[in-house]
């Protein structure tokens, strides 16, 4: 004897809500994971929107390197016109070439190039300290193939290097200037290396991260720190903040906002 | 013979009488011998040998340093040996991706047994095993992989604690 019509559909119908509700029954019984765990570190700092904000009536030439030090201390950044090995030494034009840079000056004309004719001649003639200005609307995010460039829900426009190919779009693509392409190994021009961020490898671009890796432990980035409150990091969402705060107060400009990137750096003039 | 060429249709034309030889066989059998002798080449010095697995070494000061009991890896010593590569990419993806998913950065390991680890493989996995050398690459040799962490991760240098 087979089995009927009225069998069949009720066997089906119990088998379909077993098949629907296996994975929650099973998590119901045994819940938890067995594995071990990945968790945040305590005391991690987290925000929903980082920004710098640059006071440039404080800033002066001794401080702006400062801030440079310490940040291509913390992040192994290679200085190619002085090799820790004379004999890797480059020559001058190619060594200016393969500059990596995360935070650098620059003048006034080369860093607002559009005409403000607003400004005071007095911040015209000022060297402005430049870094990545981690975009709302990042172009370098747009252009790259791999997504090795993201941007993170706390508006940082971080990178993994284990995925860069090093094709150099977010380099031509970024209005600002703030990537680099690593020519050749950077380690032979690393004074110092610190054990708490990797070196990284030839055919990759690098950039500022807003110290992603810092702020995991509960820190301020590197040139924050050092600036002793010239550069002031914080969460643009917090009205309580400081960067809020000193943007209410003051006067501020930020670079080529006319391109539409929505930059978070703001210079305070 | 040709019987064999016919089908429904009748018969084809007689099968052409070709004489069977073999053109230049000294040349062609020396060539192949040679050959042959060329891609056996790398294995011969090696034929009935057995090559034996390489040692772990865990002399090093921070491992000495502990008590004998305690010597234990963040996951079971088998485990670890099966699956390190897929933690530290997961590792990796946590540390470095996570925040693209909207999940907080992660930056702690718990082991099964309740310690906590920072998840970093310069400063965490090189700590105890500082022997490079004779710990990864030893081994990474005898299978013949050859992963790429160390071109950027540090293998070597002073500690994140005296760094600061």
């Amino acid at each position: 004897m087979g089995i009927d019509r009225r069998e069949f559909i009720r066997i089906s119908g119990l088998a379909a809500l077993l098949g629907l509700g296996g994975k929650g029954a099973f998590e119901l019984l045994r819940p938890g994971q067995v594995e071990a765990a990945l968790k945040p570190e305590a005391g991690a700092l987290s925000g929903k929107r980082w920004a710098m904000v640059v006071n440039m009536q404080k800033m002066d030439e001794a401080t702006a390197q400062k801030c440079i030090n310490a940040c291509n201390r913390v992040h192994n950044v290679p200085d190619f016109k002085n090799p820790n090995d004379p004999k890797n030494k480059l020559d001058p034009e190619i060594a200016n070439r393969y500059e990596v840079k995360w935070i650098w000056t620059e003048h006034y004309h080369n860093a607002f190039v559009e005409d403000q004719t607003n400004l005071p001649d007095k911040v015209k003639q000022m060297a402005f300290l430049l870094l990545c200005n981690h975009c709302d609307n990042p172009p370098c995010v747009r252009v790259c193939p791999t997504k090795a460039t993201f941007r993170r829900d706390d508006g940082i426009v971080n990178m993994d290097m284990h995925r860069c190919i090093g094709c150099r779009f977010c380099m031509a693509g970024c209005p600002f200037g703030a990537r680099s392409f690593n020519w050749r190994d950077p380690r032979p021009y690393i004074k110092d290396t610190y054990p708490g961020y990797p070196t990284r490898e030839i055919g990759v671009v690098e950039k500022c991260t807003f110290c992603a890796e810092r702020l995991a432990q509960g820190l301020a980035p590197a040139c924050a720190e050092a600036s002793g409150g010239t550069l002031i990091f914080g969460d643009l969402n917090d009205e309580k903040s400081q960067v809020r705060r000193m943007l209410q107060k003051y006067f501020s400009i930020r670079r080529k906002v006319h391109l539409g990137t929505n930059p978070q750096v703001y210079y305070i003039v | 013979m040709d019987d064999k060429y016919k089908n429904e249709f009748g018969a084809f034309a007689p099968r052409p009488q070709v004489e069977k030889k073999f053109y230049d066989g000294k040349y062609i059998l020396a060539g192949l011998i040679i050959f042959l002798a060329m891609v056996a080449l790398p294995f011969l010095p090696n034929v009935g040998k057995t090559i034996p697995p390489p040692e772990r070494q865990l002399d090093t000061p921070v491992i000495k340093k502990i008590a004998e009991k305690d010597r234990k890896c963040i996951m079971p010593t088998e485990w670890m040996r099966a699956n390190h590569m897929q933690m530290l990419v997961d590792w990796r993806d946590n540390v470095v991706r996570s925040d693209e998913k909207g999940a907080p950065e992660v930056r702690e390991f718990v082991s099964p047994d309740g310690r906590k680890f920072l998840a970093s493989l310069t400063n965490t996995c090189l700590d105890c095993h500082s022997n490079k050398e004779k710990f990864c690459d030893q081994c990474h040799n005898y299978v013949a992989v050859v992963p790429n962490c160390f071109g950027c991760h540090l293998q070597e240098g002073k500690k994140l604690a005296e760094a600061k």
